[in-house]
């Protein structure tokens, strides 16, 4: 009657969910870069590890929308909670994505490009990392997510201006690429990129539920 | 007894309007945020006011009784009548109205008309306990809101935590307020009738129910019914809530409120302990708990920074101070006059008690046995109520899972069957296969010995050649043999296979020019399908044994018969057929 039992299952669900979008994350990073540096057998390693990370989380994220649901946990909030969990499914699904494009595309990058591509990648990732504390934040004292969430922002706008550059520097200063080439960087720096607009969105979303949730 | 029903019978209305007016209050919120079941929350609503007003509410009734001391059993009809009528009256012009006001009201009008005279100061206690109540409301929810921020903020729990927690919140804040409605509010229903309450006493063994406490569970029952029958219908049928749309965090400081508000003004224990230490405190006078509830939420509003109350409401509350009491007094005044001026109905506020107590004080009846007896009943009926529906839940689990299963198992029939014909189909083209297979080797074995058969043949003719003496006969042995060669060399039965493999793949195109030109001859067909396989014509003369010449003409024969204008390609037309 009182869901003390599915409370505490939901709430080992929801930081299990969390865990693995910070380990998602991680291997994200480190997939990146073994790609840029050449250590092909590593980032097979990690495209696989995070394959099975995005599933993982899917299930988790799927468990607790049944159990909020069929249990009517959190009626007035549960539809933004899992909304927000979708958002961060969509992150780390949009990292996997990002790393199988690496894969069965496998770029040219020149090496010259590496280091801006490699800052890019921890921008980016960095946006995210600083959402799921946040979001744990939320959970506990929704009244400071704000104060976490200003970093999210920060490094959304870094990584926008870092990805500009690239593109620039792609397209002016690189004459020797083929245009095809050029295109090809331009839509992986958009990719890296684009983690962090969805990392922007989940905190628009969840900053609208701090408000909401204020008492 | 039947008389005692008819004179309580308007009560019992006044009861039943109360509790499908004012009841709402105690669960529809919790309901509203989906946290509770609503049969759940009303049952418990239900319970709570009975046993509050059985065992807490005779202060408010004894403070209602002293107002009018209404004795006549007729009068006492009349008010609680006239007082549902008002609040009916109201409601349907979209008034806000209490019906403690109105009951109030009734009560002051029977005393005008009777003693042409009207206690100021004891009325006065009224209007300073009605203005009170909804500044208490203030006052305390926003203390309690202040608090259970301060202790959510600060203990950091989980939201889903918090969210179990605030359902244990809302049930016992409904149950509170619920005991707090009964023991206050049943002075409205019970205290005009106090005179008529009769003189029992019911032992149950652990606690006595006397006369007043049976009056007042008839009231409490009445209240009940209104919860039931109305309050809780119109509730559960959607579109119908025009309740407040609090969070379960508000809505539990908007409970604890009411009731410790409605506690405030119904408990003589709490009084007595406040003006036993020298401090002065209110009468203990059914309050409106909507206006409670409205105090409350405004007091959280002005704790929030937000007003979540309109002026329209707070001004209908004001308004409803002075129309609720002033219609039902004149009201109560008009029909007494109208009673015993035109009709002559003789009205006076002393007359003798309708039941006539026993001198040996009131009679006692022995209730454990019974009350034992109705407790075993309905445990009983509770536990096989379980009983059956945890059966039933069984059931229709058990029901849930063979579905899925034989949904399962047709899905899984029918993807067998698909299996078993794609294997069927599978063999049957390996079997075709194996039997063209079967006649290849045939054909090979066949034709090794044939072959074997031709060449000793020509090696028993050489031998005879060269055996030979004689020059003509020898010569004309040579010529022979040439001509034996020359035949083999047409490679009949090779060339009829070839023709029948080509026919074979390129099925669609000759029945089509089968059926497109019926008069082409055996010959010329197969033109056309060695045209269709692109061959150049020195391979079509070495296949049709005959001279690239012969095969030009043959072309040219084709083409007519195709009836192809002279631009036209012959190999284009026979590509694209």
């Amino acid at each position: 009657m009182f869901n003390f039992k599915h409370a505490k299952k939901s709430i080992e669900l929801i930081e299990a969910f969390l865990t693995l979008m910070d380990e998602g994350c991680l291997i994200f990073k480190d997939g990146v870069k073994n790609y840029l540096f050449g250590n092909r057998s590593s980032f097979e390693d990690n495209l696989k590890t995070l394959a099975n990370i995005a599933s993982e989380a899917d299930i988790k994220k799927r468990e607790i929308e049944n159990i909020l649901y069929t249990q009517s946990l959190m009626p007035e909030l549960r539809a933004d909670i899992l909304k927000l969990l979708e958002e961060l499914n969509n992150i780390l699904e949009l990292a996997k994505a990002n790393l199988f494009e690496f894969d069965v595309e496998v770029p040219f990058i020149p090496s010259e490009l590496n280091q801006d591509l490699t800052k890019l990648t921890e921008l980016s990732v960095l946006s995210i990392d600083s959402l799921i504390p946040a979001t744990r934040v939320f959970f506990r004292d929704p009244e400071s997510v704000k104060e976490h969430l200003h970093r999210v922002y920060l490094y959304e706008k870094e990584t926008d201006k870092l990805a500009l550059s690239i593109k620039r520097r792609v397209f002016q200063d690189m004459p020797n690429i083929k245009l095809s080439e050029k295109i090809h960087l331009r839509y992986f720096t958009l990719h890296i990129e684009l983690l962090s607009d969805k990392a922007q969105d989940a905190a628009d979303v969840l900053s609208i539920m701090a408000i909401k949730r204020s008492i | 007894m039947q008389l005692l029903l008819i004179i309580l019978s308007s009560g019992l209305f006044l009861g039943w309007l109360l509790g499908s007016k004012d009841t709402v209050n105690l669960f529809g919120s919790s309901v509203s945020s989906q946290m509770l079941d609503i049969r759940k929350a009303a049952l418990i609503a239900g319970i709570f006011v009975v046993l509050g007003a059985v065992f807490h509410g005779s202060a408010t009734t004894q403070t209602v009784h002293e107002l009018g001391n209404v004795t006549d059993p007729m009068i006492a009809f009349l008010i609680a009548l006239v007082a549902a009528m008002v609040v009916l009256l109201l409601i349907k012009i979209k008034l806000a109205v209490s019906t403690s006001q109105t009951v109030v009201g009734a009560i002051l009008g029977w005393v005008v008309f009777s003693t042409g005279s009207l206690n100021l100061s004891r009325v006065s206690e009224f209007l300073v306990a009605w203005i009170m109540a909804p500044v208490a409301g203030i006052i305390i929810s926003a203390l309690l809101f202040i608090l259970f921020r301060w202790t959510i903020r600060r203990s950091k729990i989980h939201m889903l935590q918090l969210d179990a927690w605030s359902r244990v919140g809302l049930i016992a804040g409904i149950a509170l307020s619920a005991f707090g409605l009964g023991a206050n509010n049943i002075g409205n229903i019970a205290g005009v009738f106090y005179h008529f309450s009769p003189d029992i006493q019911l032992s149950f063994g652990l606690f006595t129910v006397n006369g007043l406490q049976f009056l007042s569970l008839l009231g409490a029952v009445a209240i009940t019914a209104g919860l039931v029958t109305y309050s809780y219908r119109a509730y559960s049928s959607p579109g119908k809530r025009d309740v407040l749309s609090l969070m379960p965090e508000t809505a539990i400081v908007v409970l604890f409120s009411q009731a410790i508000v409605l506690f405030l003004f119904s408990s003589a224990w709490f009084r007595n302990l406040v003006t036993g230490s020298g401090i002065p405190w209110f009468q203990l006078v059914p309050v409106s708990s909507t206006q409670i509830v409205i105090g409350a939420v405004l007091g959280i509003g002005l704790v929030k920074g937000a007003r979540e109350i309109d002026n329209r409401t707070l001004a209908g509350m004001g308004i409803g101070w002075i129309t609720a009491p002033l219609s039902a007094g004149v009201l109560m005044y008009m029909l007494l006059f109208l009673l015993n001026r035109v009709f002559g109905l003789p009205l006076q506020r002393e007359v003798p008690y309708l039941a006539t107590p026993l001198a040996d004080g009131p009679r006692t009846f022995n209730m454990i046995v019974p009350g034992l007896a109705v407790l075993t009943i309905l445990v009983f009926t509770v536990f096989v109520y379980l009983i059956f529906r945890q059966q039933k839940a069984r059931l229709k689990m058990e029901k849930d899972l063979l579905i899925q299963q034989n949904q399962l198992y047709h899905s899984q029939k029918a993807m067998y069957e698909m299996e078993m014909r794609t294997i069927s189909v599978e063999n049957e083209a390996l079997n075709t296969k194996l039997n063209v297979k079967r006649k290849e080797f045939m054909d090979i074995a066949l034709n090794i010995n044939e072959q074997r058969l031709f060449l000793e043949k020509l090696s028993a003719t050489v031998n005879d050649i060269n055996n030979t003496t004689d020059g003509a006969k020898r010569s004309e042995m040579l010529n022979d043999m040439a001509l034996y060669i020359k035949q083999r060399m047409s490679f009949s039965r090779e060339t009829k296979e070839f023709y029948m493999r080509v026919e074979d793949i390129h099925k669609d195109f000759h029945l089509k020019l089968k059926s497109s030109y019926p008069n082409l001859t055996e010959f010329e067909k197969r033109l056309a399908g060695l045209l269709r396989l692109n061959l150049s014509t020195k391979e079509m003369a070495a296949l049709l044994n005959i001279s690239p010449k012969s095969v030009e003409v043959a072309r040219y024969r084709l083409k007519k018969k195709l009836q192809l204008s002279k631009d036209q390609a012959l190999h284009d037309f026979i590509s694209n057929l």
